[in-house]
């Protein structure tokens, strides 16, 4: 757009970039609200007015990661105000909330995390590998009922999950995959197939057929275009159907609230379950979802590129 | 499907006949999914819909009757469940509503070139990349009538927007907004960039007025990809379970979803709860049914 401004189009712009920024301010509040909890003493998590600036410390992150030992002797107030930072990590408010010497015993969170991560991480490969595999084949080849094939499985995702847990855990419970990642990891996967098969076909769709045609003259099999042809130019639409499989993955509650309560739990149940009556601990609560957020966050950051083109679902492009 | 018919090559073609065959490749590709989601969709669904005649309860190991329509029956005579359906059509309405006049809205301010952008845009795709259970988690704190940021920010003191019946409902929705505006943002901002120029080039060598660009070129070509927007979020807030459980517990705030687990996990009703889960899949179909039959009435104009 080299086309020549008016003046009343500058203002405009100017007017929308005030509004971009009032509209920033507004969504990214929580989050900054959420963000800075987690650094927060306790005591500043629930004081009126809410505090907005105060000095920053690791100790919610403390807590969240190891089981606290029970009343220990407070610190004597000098040594506390002259101790490092990241010493000071071990203290709330004045007194100490690791035992000197021994090791700390880990709370359960970075259990429920790693469970995330693993049962996110496979899923989202499962998904968006079978998918990509579907997709290829309804984009070039003719399928019988393609069409009523691609509905269903759209159709698959229109369900309420609690429509499909009940019988689901039965299924599970009769199977003993109740409670197990590989479990969750089946789930998942299903839950985000059908998605993948729909964002992978408009990605693939795209890819103009001679190319594979030039290659299979050029004496590849077809497999072998589609590994050395195929799978690189799809390669954006792979990491834009990767980032929404990942969310929703890395986020899903009610199938693991269910499905799930010790061994194989991920950490959107658990967060919630850790609200106490009463006492609720609102800056552990806040160092958890922080870094709950952080994974996602930087992994849709990296691939934020390829996200609008993602989104569009084919709809438009033709 | 005996006869595969290529429409890339002929098969007779000598690189038809190196390694796999197209057919066998074809069904590799596709015969795995599709039994996939058949045995992790569909035969729950049967099961379910197997349950739903029936008094079973799953977390007890008497035997169980079959009771033909009574669970439906019984659930379409009660009046809770009506009024579960008509909280639930509230929230669908508000929360859907405010997504897309502010998810679309912020797609317009943003479909322009400004320092930025990419950071701008990714940074306000943070709201929909948490848990729903954890935003809801977390929206108790800024609710929270005592210490909570808003309620010090609107002056409303010790007014507590989520434990009011009145007021509960609209919190959890505007929760919802804050969440899901993005995503339509998102969906929006791919449409708008998707009109081609030359149209908008055209008009103002016309000198046609900004509300006719918008209302004549804008939205007429975004407005398949705003129906999908509006498709997938409808279906997401009806069957909206984890913000409202986690954020609320307020009779008021109960929807349909929320029901269905409290009937299924809670007093373990398998039959009943089966019947309800039947008709809230039924209900969705339909709405989704006549979005799609709109959808495709907008995308041919």
């Amino acid at each position: 757009m080299a086309a020549v401004r008016t003046s009343g189009e500058i203002a405009f712009n100017r007017i929308a970039i005030v509004a971009v920024l009032v509209v920033m301010v507004i969504f990214l509040a929580p989050i900054y609200w959420i963000a800075s909890t987690a650094f927060k003493p306790r005591a500043l998590a629930t004081t009126v007015p809410p505090t907005v600036l105060f000095q920053p410390e690791l100790t919610p992150f403390v807590k969240l990661f190891t089981k606290r030992v029970q009343q220990t002797k407070p610190v004597d107030p000098e040594t506390y105000a002259a101790a490092p930072w990241w010493e000071k990590a071990v203290y709330d408010g004045g007194e100490r909330i690791l035992k000197v010497g021994d090791s700390p015993q880990l709370s359960p969170y970075p259990d429920r995390f790693a469970n995330s991560l693993i049962i996110a991480i496979s899923s989202t490969l499962f998904a968006v590998g079978m998918g990509t595999l579907t997709a290829y084949g309804f984009s070039r080849f003719k399928v019988k009922g393609e069409a009523d094939l691609l509905f269903f499985i759209l159709s698959t995702r229109m369900l309420p999950p609690v429509v499909v847990a009940i019988p689901m855990y039965l299924m599970y419970r009769a199977v003993g995959l109740n409670d197990t990642h590989i479990g969750l990891i089946i789930l998942y996967t299903a839950f985000n197939l059908s998605f993948s098969v729909w964002l992978m076909k408009g990605f693939i769709d795209e890819i103009p057929k001679e190319y594979e045609e030039a290659a299979l003259v050029d004496g590849y099999t077809r497999m072998q275009a589609f590994f050395k042809i195929v799978l690189p130019e799809a390669a954006t639409g792979i990491a834009a159907t990767a980032v929404f499989c990942f969310i929703t993955a890395w986020n899903e509650y009610a199938f693991a609230l269910i499905m799930t309560n010790r061994r194989a739990q991920t950490a959107p149940p658990f967060i919630p379950s850790q609200v106490g009556s009463g006492l609720t601990d609102w800056t552990v609560i806040a160092a958890g979802t922080f870094l709950f957020l952080l994974p996602v966050a930087i992994f849709t950051f990296l691939l934020r590129n390829h996200l609008l083109r993602g989104m569009s679902f084919g709809a438009i492009r033709k | 499907m005996a006869v595969s018919v290529l429409n890339t090559l002929d098969p007779r073609s000598r690189a038809a006949a190196r390694g796999w065959s197209d057919l066998t490749i074809r069904n590799v590709f596709i015969i795995p999914t599709v039994l996939f989601l058949i045995v992790f969709n569909i035969f729950p669904l049967i099961y379910s819909l197997g349950y739903s005649f029936t008094d079973f309860a799953a977390n007890r190991n008497v035997p169980w009757s079959f009771v033909g329509l009574q669970n439906y029956r019984e659930l379409l005579a009660d009046q809770r469940i009506w009024t579960n359906f008509v909280i639930t059509a509230k929230y669908v309405i508000v929360s859907v509503g405010g997504q897309m006049i502010i998810g679309f809205g912020i797609a317009l301010l943003l479909n322009r070139d400004f320092p930025f952008k990419g950071v701008v845009t990714t940074l306000l795709l943070l709201p929909m990349m948490l848990s729903a259970a954890v935003v809801g988690l977390f929206w108790q704190l800024l609710y929270s009538p005592s210490w909570g940021p808003i309620n010090y920010i609107l002056g409303l003191r010790s007014f507590g927007l989520l434990s009011d019946a009145d007021t509960a409902l609209y919190a959890v929705a505007i929760t919802d907004i804050w969440m899901w505006s993005p995503f339509v943002m998102l969906l929006s901002l791919a449409g708008l960039s998707a009109v081609p120029k030359h149209l908008y080039e055209a008009a103002a060598i016309d000198r046609a007025s900004s509300w006719y660009t918008f209302t004549r070129i804008t939205l007429p070509l975004v407005a398949p990809i705003l129906m999908i927007a509006l498709i997938f979020r409808t279906m997401e807030a009806f069957k909206t379970f984890d913000l409202a459980y986690v954020l609320s517990v307020q009779p008021t705030t109960e929807l349909i979803a929320i029901k269905l687990y409290r009937l299924a996990f809670q007093q373990w009703d398998t039959g009943r709860s089966s019947a309800l889960a039947y008709i809230v899949l039924i209900m969705v179909l339909a709405i989704t049914n006549i979005y799609v039959k709109y959808l495709n009435k907008v995308k041919e104009r």
